[in-house]
C-alpha cells in the first residue's frame, strides 16, 4: 500500500475527477463519446508505455513524435498501394524499431546524452518528412478505417488491444528479468555493471523497444481515420512524457510503473472533455494540464526530500 | 617563529555512531611545516575538514592567531587565511587560469567591471612567484594534475593565506615537479606561512617538515620535532599497540591453487608486474596505503579494466577477462569498495539486490519465480544473520554492516570460486565487523579462495593466511600470517625491503 502510494494517489485523483463529472456533468459518461475519447488515447497509451520504460532506465526519447509521423505516413503510403494490413503492421513496427536502434546506438554505444540525440532525430525526421511530403495528406482506402468493421467494433478492438498490451507489458516489467534490468540500470548503472548486467545493451534495447511501440501506435492511429496527415504525431512526446511523470515514474530513473503511467494518461486526457462538459473555456485545458504536471513534480520533489532526510 | 597560528584543543567529531576524532590536540606555528601522519582512517581528513570549516566539530576549541573561533565555515576559514590544497584540485576546467584565480580571490561584486589586464598581471606574478611556467590564459582543462595543484597554491598565496594545508600534494607529481613543490613549500615557510603537510612518504616528511604529529584511531599519539624521531619511531607511533581483537583462525590447511596471476599489469590503471597465487580455502590479504593499486588490481581481476600484460589463470584455465560478465561466468565475484554506491542498490528491495547477478541461474525459464527468489533471500538473511525487516525491505533501511552482508550475499549466490572483498568492513561498527570476519573465515573454510583488500592494518594481519603488500602499483612483498604490523607498514610505506 505504502509502496504504491504515489500511483494510488493518481488513481484517487482520477476517480475524484470522474466522480465530480458524474455529479455535475453526467453527459460525460454517455457511452459513444466516452469510447471515442478512450480510443483516441489508445495509441498514446502504447507510446506512453514505451516512454515509461525509457524513463525508468534514466533516458528520454523526445523523437517519438517524429517517429510516429514518419511511421504513419509510410504505413499510409503502403496501404494506399494496396498492401494488406498484416504486412503493413510489421513494416511500421520495424521502421519504428530501426529509428529506435539508431537513437539507441548513439546513446548506448557512442555515449551521447539521449536528450540531444533524440532532439536531433526529432527535428531531422520532422523536417525531412515535411520536405518530402510537402504537407500532403495520404488518403486511405475505406477498408482501413476501423479495419472495415463498424466504428464501435473497431474502437473496441483498438481499446481492447491497447489494454491487453498494457497488461502484458506491466506483467513483463515485474516478472521478467529484463524488467528488473531496466530498474537496476535506471537506479545505478555502475552498480548494475558491477553486478554483471550490461547497461549499454539494456539502453539499446529500450530505445528499440520504444521505437517499435511508436510504430505500433502509429498503426493504431492510422486505423482511426480516412487519411493520414504528416503532422499527426506533433506534440506526442510532451503528452506521453507528461502522462508518465504524472503517473509517478521518476524522471531521475529507477522508479515507477506502467499502471501509474496509464492512470496519468487518463487523468490528463479527461481534462479537455471535462472542461467542455463543465462549460469552461477550452483555453484552460493546457493550463489545467500544466498545473497537474507541476503538482506531480512538486509531490515527487517533496517526497524525495523527505526520504533523503 | 613562536606565535602559534592555529591551536586545536580536544577536537571531537562523530559521524553517526563512529567516533572519527576523539579529542585531538594540534598546533601550528608561523613559518613551520608541520606534518600530519597516520594510517588510513586515523582521522587526518576529518581534522582537515574541521580546520577548513567544511565540517563543524562536536567538541573542542579552535584558536586562530590567538582568537577563539566558533562556527568556522569555509568562508570564515578563508577570511582567516586558511587555504587547503587538495589532491584533486577543485578548479573550473573551462575557465582560464587567470579567471580561476580571479573567481577565488576577487570579492564578488556583480556589477563591477572586469579589469582583464590587472587580472592577467596578478596571475602572472603569482605563478612566477612559485616558479610555475603556466600561461594565465590557458584553460585549466589543458593543465596536468600537478599544474593544477600549482594553480591552487598560487591561489592560496594570492589570498594571503597564513595557514596552508597540503593533502598528499606529491601523490601524482613527477620527481621534477616534486622538487618544484618542495621549493614552493620552503618559500612559504620563509614568508612566515604555517604549512600543514599530509603525506605517506616518510622521506618527504623528513626532508620538509619541522615537526610531525601522528594520529591514530582519531587521537593524536604524539607531536615530535623531526630531529627527535626516526622512521622506526614514526612507524611505531602510527601502528601502536595491538588492539586485543580476536580474529577467527583457519581450521585447516588451504587446498590447491585456484587463482594464479603472473606479471599482471594494466597501463591505464598504473598496476604493473603483479604475481601471486591464491589457494582454495585461503584468505589472501592485500595491504597497502590508499592509492597503492589494490582496488585497481581487483578491477583488473573482475574485467572492469582489462589487463594489457601478464596472465590470469583460474582453476587451471587461462582467462582473458574483458568484462564483468566474463569474470562472473568464470566464477569470480567482486564486492566493491564503495558499498553505498556500487555494492547495494539502496532504492531496490533486498531480494532484488541479492538476485541481481544470478538471474540466469535462478530463473532458467524466462520469467521470474518470486517464490524461489524469496527462499534464496530468506536463506541468506538467516545464514548471514542480516538484521532487516524482510526480503522486501529496501537497501537504504539497513545499517552499514547489514548492507555489506547483502552485497556479500549477492555474490555468494553466484557460487563463485574466487571472492574479492574490497574494504568489507569500512565504516562498519565493531560488532558487525566481527560477524563479517567470521563469515569470511567460514567461506574460506568451505573452500572459497578469498582476496581481502583492507586498509585496516590489524584486520588484514589478523584475517589473512598470507599478506601481499602493495605500493606504487605493484606487489612489494608477501608476508606470512600474523606478521609484525611494523613490517607490514614499513613495506607499505616502501621504506624497508
Amino acid at each position: 500500500m505504502k509502496r504504491y502510494f504515489r500511483e494510488l494517489s493518481v488513481v484517487g485523483t482520477l476517480l475524484a475527477v470522474l466522480l465530480g463529472l458524474a455529479l455535475f456533468a453526467p453527459a460525460f459518461f454517455s457511452p459513444q463519446p466516452l469510447l471515442s475519447l478512450v480510443t483516441r488515447e489508445a495509441p498514446t497509451l502504447v507510446v506512453a508505455a514505451g516512454m515509461a520504460c525509457i524513463i525508468i532506465t534514466r533516458q528520454i526519447d523526445i523523437s517519438v513524435s517524429s517517429i510516429f509521423s514518419v511511421c504513419s505516413v509510410c504505413a499510409g503510403l503502403l496501404v494506399a498501394r494496396g498492401w494488406p494490413l498484416v504486412l503493413v503492421l510489421p513494416a511500421s513496427v520495424g521502421l519504428g524499431a530501426l529509428f529506435g536502434a539508431f537513437n539507441g546506438f548513439l546513446v548506448a554505444v557512442m555515449r551521447l546524452p539521449s536528450i540531444v540525440v533524440t532532439l536531433a532525430t526529432m527535428v531531422t525526421l520532422r523536417q525531412g518528412l515535411n520536405l518530402i511530403r510537402q504537407g500532403e495528406f495520404v488518403n486511405l482506402p475505406d477498408r482501413v478505417q476501423w479495419f472495415g468493421l463498424s466504428q464501435t467494433a473497431g474502437q473496441l478492438v483498438l481499446v481492447g488491444f491497447a489494454l491487453v498490451l498494457l497488461v502484458t507489458l506491466a506483467w513483463a516489467m515485474r516478472h521478467l528479468a529484463a524488467g528488473r534490468y531496466l530498474y537496476a540500470v535506471g537506479t545505478d548503472a555502475e552498480a548494475a555493471r558491477l553486478a554483471g548486467i550490461r547497461p549499454q545493451l539494456v539502453t539499446l534495447f529500450v530505445f528499440v523497444f520504444i521505437g517499435s511501440l511508436t510504430g505500433l501506435g502509429a498503426m493504431m492511429n492510422l486505423a482511426q481515420s480516412p487519411q493520414v496527415q504528416p503532422l499527426t504525431g506533433n506534440g506526442l512526446e510532451l503528452k506521453v512524457i507528461a502522462a508518465v511523470v504524472v503517473g509517478g515514474v521518476a524522471i531521475s530513473g529507477g522508479r515507477g510503473n506502467l499502471w501509474g503511467a496509464f492512470a496519468g494518461l487518463l487523468l490528463l486526457a479527461c481534462v479537455s472533455p471535462a472542461l467542455t462538459h463543465l462549460h469552461i473555456e477550452a483555453y484552460w485545458e493546457k493550463a489545467v494540464q500544466g498545473a497537474i504536471i507541476l503538482l506531480a513534480v512538486v509531490a515527487d520533489g517533496l517526497r524525495s526530500r523527505q526520504s533523503n532526510r | 617563529m613562536s606565535s602559534p597560528l592555529l591551536v586545536l584543543r580536544q577536537i571531537v567529531k562523530n559521524y553517526g555512531g563512529v567516533r572519527a576524532l576523539r579529542g585531538v590536540d594540534f598546533d601550528l606555528r608561523a613559518g613551520e611545516v608541520h606534518a600530519l601522519l597516520g594510517e588510513n582512517g586515523a582521522g587526518k581528513s576529518t581534522l582537515i575538514k574541521i580546520v577548513t570549516g567544511a565540517h563543524s566539530p562536536d567538541g573542542g576549541t579552535i584558536t586562530v592567531v590567538g582568537q577563539r573561533v566558533v562556527d568556522l565555515t569555509p568562508a570564515t576559514a578563508r577570511a582567516l587565511g586558511i587555504a587547503c590544497i587538495y589532491q584533486q584540485p577543485a578548479l573550473f576546467p573551462d575557465l582560464t587560469v587567470a579567471e580561476n584565480l580571479a573567481l577565488r580571490l576577487d570579492a564578488t561584486n556583480m556589477h563591477a567591471r572586469i579589469d582583464w589586464t590587472a587580472r592577467r598581471a596578478r596571475a602572472t606574478s603569482l605563478l612566477s612567484r612559485i616558479g610555475a611556467a603556466i600561461s594565465p590564459d590557458t584553460e585549466v582543462r589543458a593543465l596536468s594534475m600537478p599544474e593544477q595543484q600549482l594553480v591552487e597554491i598560487a591561489c592560496a598565496l594570492g589570498s594571503g593565506a597564513r595557514i596552508v594545508i597540503m593533502d598528499e600534494p606529491t601523490a601524482s607529481l613527477t620527481q621534477k615537479e616534486q622538487r618544484l613543490l618542495y621549493a614552493v613549500v620552503q618559500d612559504l615557510r620563509k614568508n612566515g606561512v604555517g604549512v600543514i603537510y599530509i603525506s605517506h612518504r616518510l622521506e618527504e616528511i623528513f626532508a620538509l617538515a619541522d615537526r610531525v604529529t601522528v594520529l591514530r584511531d582519531g587521537q593524536s599519539v604524539g607531536t615530535h620535532a623531526m630531529g627527535d624521531i626516526n622512521e622506526a619511531g614514526l612507524i611505531r607511533l602510527m601502528v601502536g599497540r595491538e588492539v586485543a581483537q580476536i580474529y577467527p583462525a583457519a581450521q585447516s590447511a588451504p587446498g590447491a591453487s585456484v587463482l594464479s596471476i603472473r606479471g599482471l599489469g594494466c597501463k591505464s590503471s598504473g598496476v604493473h608486474d603483479v604475481s601471486f597465487d591464491v589457494r582454495a580455502g585461503e584468505i589472501f590479504g592485500l595491504g597497502g596505503l590508499v592509492g597503492a593499486g589494490r582496488t585497481e588490481l581487483a578491477r583488473i581481476l573482475f574485467g572492469l579494466t582489462p589487463a594489457d600484460s601478464g596472465q590470469i589463470t583460474l582453476a587451471g584455465k587461462i582467462l582473458h577477462l574483458r568484462s564483468p560478465q566474463d569474470a562472473v561466468a568464470h566464477g569470480i565475484a567482486y564486492v566493491p569498495e564503495d558499498r553505498r554506491r556500487h555494492g547495494v542498490v539502496l532504492d531496490l528491495p533486498l531480494a532484488q539486490n541479492i538476485t541481481m547477478a544470478v538471474h540466469r541461474r535462478l530463473f532458467p525459464k524466462t520469467w521470474l519465480r518470486f517464490g524461489a527468489e524469496r527462499v534464496l533471500t530468506l536463506n541468506y538473511i538467516r545464514d548471514l544473520a542480516v538484521k532487516c525487516a524482510g526480503p522486501d525491505a529496501h537497501g537504504s533501511s539497513l545499517s552499514g554492516g547489514n548492507q555489506q552482508k547483502i552485497a556479500l550475499a549477492r555474490w555468494l549466490a553466484t557460487q563463485p570460486k574466487l571472492l574479492i572483498l574490497d574494504e568489507p568492513t569500512q565504516g562498519v561498527d565493531i560488532g558487525a565487523k566481527n560477524e563479517i570476519h567470521k563469515i569470511i573465515r567460514r567461506l574460506a573454510q568451505e573452500g572459497l579462495a578469498v582476496i581481502l583488500i583492507s586498509s585496516d592494518l590489524p584486520e588484514v594481519i589478523g584475517m589473512s593466511d598470507r599478506i601481499g603488500v602493495m605500493a606504487q602499483g605493484t606487489l612489494r612483498t608477501i608476508l606470512p600470517s600474523g606478521s609484525d604490523p611494523h613490517t607490514v607498514m614499513a613495506a607499505a610505506l616502501g621504506t624497508a625491503a
